[in-house]
C-alpha cells in the first residue's frame, strides 16, 4: 500500500465513525417514533416531518430565517466601507487586517458575553444614559430580537469585512480612472464599478454571515434569555428536555439541509470552494 | 488622467474610527471593569478581589483544567489526522474526504453536538460506559479536523512538488522523503493549524455541553451557567483572562510563522 493511502486511514476513520455515523444515526431516528419515556421506538413513521408543517415550527423556521437575513444584510452595510477603508489606506494596511481578524482569535463566548454586560438594566449603556439623565428608568435592552441580532452581527462581521477586503484588493485601479476620464462622479462610479465588481467577495461574506446565524443557539440563547426560540434552540430543547428525539432529528436534519442548500446555490454561482 | 477619488474619503476614515470601537470597545470595557472593586457598572476603585474570586472557586478552577487537558489532547490528535490528511489529499484529492471535511465545517453547531451525542449514546447500549473526557475528546476531534486540513492544506499549496521528487530521484523512500523533506517545510502551517485547533477546542460550549459526562465541566460550561445566570464582575474577570490567554496565543502564532525556515528555497 502506498503512503498516501496509509495517511488517508485516519482521515477515513474520521469520516466514518464521526461524520457519517452520527448522521446516519440522525436520520433514522428522524423516522421512528418516540418512546414513552423519552428515547426512540418503532415503528417507522413520517410523524416528525409532517408536524414540522405546523404554524408554532413554521415560524421558527421563519424567525431564523429573517434574523439570519437581517444580520447578513447588517453585516453587509457595516463592513463594505470599512472593507473599501482598509483597501484605500497605504499606511497601517496590516495592522488594520489584524485588527478585524483578532476577534476570531477571541472567544466567540466571550464577545458574547460582553454585550450582556453592556445591555443589561444596570449595564453601561443604561447607567450611562441615566446618569446623563436621558432615561429615568432602564431601557430593556436585552432578552429581545434587538439583542439577539446585536449579538450575531457583532460575531460574524469579520467574516463578511474579509472577503469583501480580498476582492477590493484585487480591484484593477485602472477600470476607475477609466470610470472617472469618462465622466463618472465618484460616487457613480462606487456604486456602478466598485460595488458590481465586489460582487464575489460580497456574495462569499453573505454566505460565511448567513450560514451560521440560521443555526446559531448560543447567542439567541444568551441574549435572548430563553425568551427567543430559533431553530438551534429548538434542537437543543427536543434533545434535552422535550425528549422527543424523532423530532430533534428531523429538525436538524432539516436544517442541515437549508445550510447545504445555501452552500450548494453559492458554489454553483461561484464555481469555486471557500477559503 | 483623472484619478478616482473615493467619495467623502475623510468621512469613511472616521466610519473606520467608529467600526473598530464597535469592534473592540466591548470587549476593552469588560476587562476595565473586571477591575472595579464594585460589584455595579460605576467606578469605584481598583480592586483584584473578582480575581482572587476566581481562584477560590473550585468549579472554575476545574473547568479550566479539563478545559486544559481536552484542548491539549483533542489539539494532538486532530493536528495529526489533519496533517497526513492534507498530505494525502495533496498527493491526489479525494471529493469524498474533501466533500466531508467542508460540510462538517458548515454544520450547525448544536447539529453537530446532537448528532455526537445520538451516536455515543446508541454505541454505549453495547459498550456500558457513559459520557465523560474522551467523548469531549472525540467530539474536538471531530470538529477541529477540518481546520486543520484546511491550513495545512494552505501551506502545502506553496510547497513545490519537485522537491519531494528531488529526494526521492536521491535516493530517499517515500517515508524518509516525507519525514527530511515535507514535514520540515510544513512546520510554520502545523503550528499554525495547531494553535486554531487549540483555540476553536479551548472556547466551545455548544457541542461540548451535549456531549460532557458530569466528570468533564469544561471552562466554557462553567462561564456560560454563570452567564446565563447574568452578568457578574468574577465573569469580567474570567473574560479578561480568557482574551488574554488567547492573546497570548495570537502572539506565538504570529512570531512562528513569521520566522520561517528557509521558506523561500522551497517555493517554486
Amino acid at each position: 500500500m502506498k503512503l498516501r493511502s496509509w495517511f488517508l486511514v485516519p482521515a477515513w476513520f474520521w469520516l466514518a465513525a464521526l461524520f457519517a455515523a452520527p448522521f446516519a444515526i440522525i436520520l433514522s431516528y428522524s423516522f421512528l417514533s418516540r418512546g414513552v419515556y423519552g428515547g426512540i421506538e418503532l415503528p417507522w413513521t413520517w410523524e416528525s416531518y409532517t408536524r414540522l408543517f405546523d404554524p408554532l415550527y413554521l415560524g421558527i423556521f421563519l424567525h431564523s430565517a429573517i434574523l439570519a437575513a437581517g444580520a447578513t444584510l447588517l453585516c453587509l452595510l457595516l463592513a463594505f466601507p470599512a472593507a473599501l477603508f482598509i483597501s484605500r489606506t497605504r499606511r497601517h494596511k496590516y495592522l488594520y487586517l489584524q485588527l478585524v481578524m483578532l476577534p476570531f482569535w477571541t472567544s466567540f463566548l466571550v464577545r458574547t458575553y460582553a454585550w450582556l454586560f453592556l445591555l443589561r438594566d444596570t449595564g453601561l449603556i443604561n447607567t450611562a444614559l441615566q446618569a446623563v439623565g436621558i432615561t429615568h428608568s432602564p431601557l430593556p435592552l436585552l432578552y429581545n430580537n434587538g439583542a439577539v441580532l446585536l449579538g450575531l452581527v457583532y460575531g460574524y462581521l469579520p467574516f463578511m469585512v474579509l472577503p469583501i477586503y480580498a476582492t477590493l484588493e484585487r480591484l484593477d485601479p485602472t477600470l476607475l480612472e477609466a470610470a472617472a476620464d469618462l465622466g463618472a462622479r465618484p460616487w457613480a462610479a462606487l456604486f456602478r464599478v466598485v460595488v458590481p465588481l465586489s460582487r464575489p467577495g460580497i456574495a462569499a461574506g453573505c454566505i460565511l454571515v448567513f450560514i451560521p446565524c440560521l443555526g446559531a443557539y448560543l447567542t439567541p440563547d444568551l441574549l435572548g434569555g430563553g425568551r427567543i426560540v430559533l431553530v438551534g434552540n429548538l434542537v437543543q430543547n427536543q434533545f434535552t428536555t422535550s425528549r422527543d428525539w424523532p423530532f430533534g432529528s428531523a429538525v436538524s436534519l432539516v436544517l442541515m439541509a437549508l445550510v447545504t442548500l445555501a452552500l450548494w446555490r453559492y458554489l454553483r454561482r461561484q464555481g469555486e470552494i471557500l477559503v | 488622467m483623472k484619478r478616482w477619488r473615493c467619495p467623502r474619503a475623510n468621512k469613511l476614515g472616521i466610519y473606520a474610527v467608529a467600526f473598530f470601537a464597535f469592534l473592540h470597545l466591548p470587549l476593552l470595557t469588560l476587562a476595565i471593569f473586571s477591575f472595579n472593586s464594585s460589584r455595579f457598572t460605576v467606578w469605584n476603585h481598583f480592586s483584584l478581589v473578582w480575581y482572587r474570586a476566581i481562584f477560590s472557586d473550585p468549579q472554575l478552577l476545574e473547568g479550566a483544567w479539563n478545559s486544559t487537558v481536552i484542548a491539549l489532547i483533542s489539539t494532538a490528535l486532530s493536528t495529526l489526522i489533519g496533517t497526513l490528511c492534507a498530505y494525502a489529499l495533496w498527493k491526489r484529492g479525494s471529493r469524498l474526504v474533501t466533500g466531508a471535511l467542508y460540510l462538517s465545517l458548515v454544520t450547525p453547531e448544536i447539529v453537530t453536538g446532537i448528532s455526537l451525542l445520538a451516536l455515543f449514546q446508541w454505541s454505549f447500549r453495547w459498550l456500558g460506559l457513559q459520557l465523560g473526557m474522551y467523548t469531549v475528546i472525540l467530539a474536538h476531534v471531530a470538529f477541529s479536523l477540518a481546520y486543520v486540513v484546511i491550513v495545512v492544506s494552505a501551506r502545502l499549496r506553496t510547497v513545490s512538488p519537485a522537491l519531494e521528487e528531488a529526494a526521492m530521484d536521491l535516493g530517499a523512500t517515500e517515508w524518509e522523503a516525507f519525514v527530511h523533506v515535507m514535514l520540515p517545510a510544513l512546520v510554520p502551517g502545523i503550528v499554525a493549524a495547531a494553535l486554531l485547533a487549540l483555540t476553536v477546542s479551548f472556547d466551545d460550549y455548544v457541542i461540548t455541553s451535549m456531549v460532557a459526562g458530569v466528570d468533564s465541566q469544561t471552562l466554557p460550561m462553567v462561564f456560560y451557567a454563570m452567564a446565563r445566570r447574568g452578568a457578574s464582575p468574577v465573569i469580567n474577570a474570567i473574560s479578561a483572562l480568557i482574551t488574554a490567554f488567547f492573546g497570548v496565543l495570537i502572539v506565538v502564532s504570529e512570531r512562528i510563522s513569521s520566522r520561517d525556515p528557509a521558506g523561500d528555497l522551497l517555493r517554486q
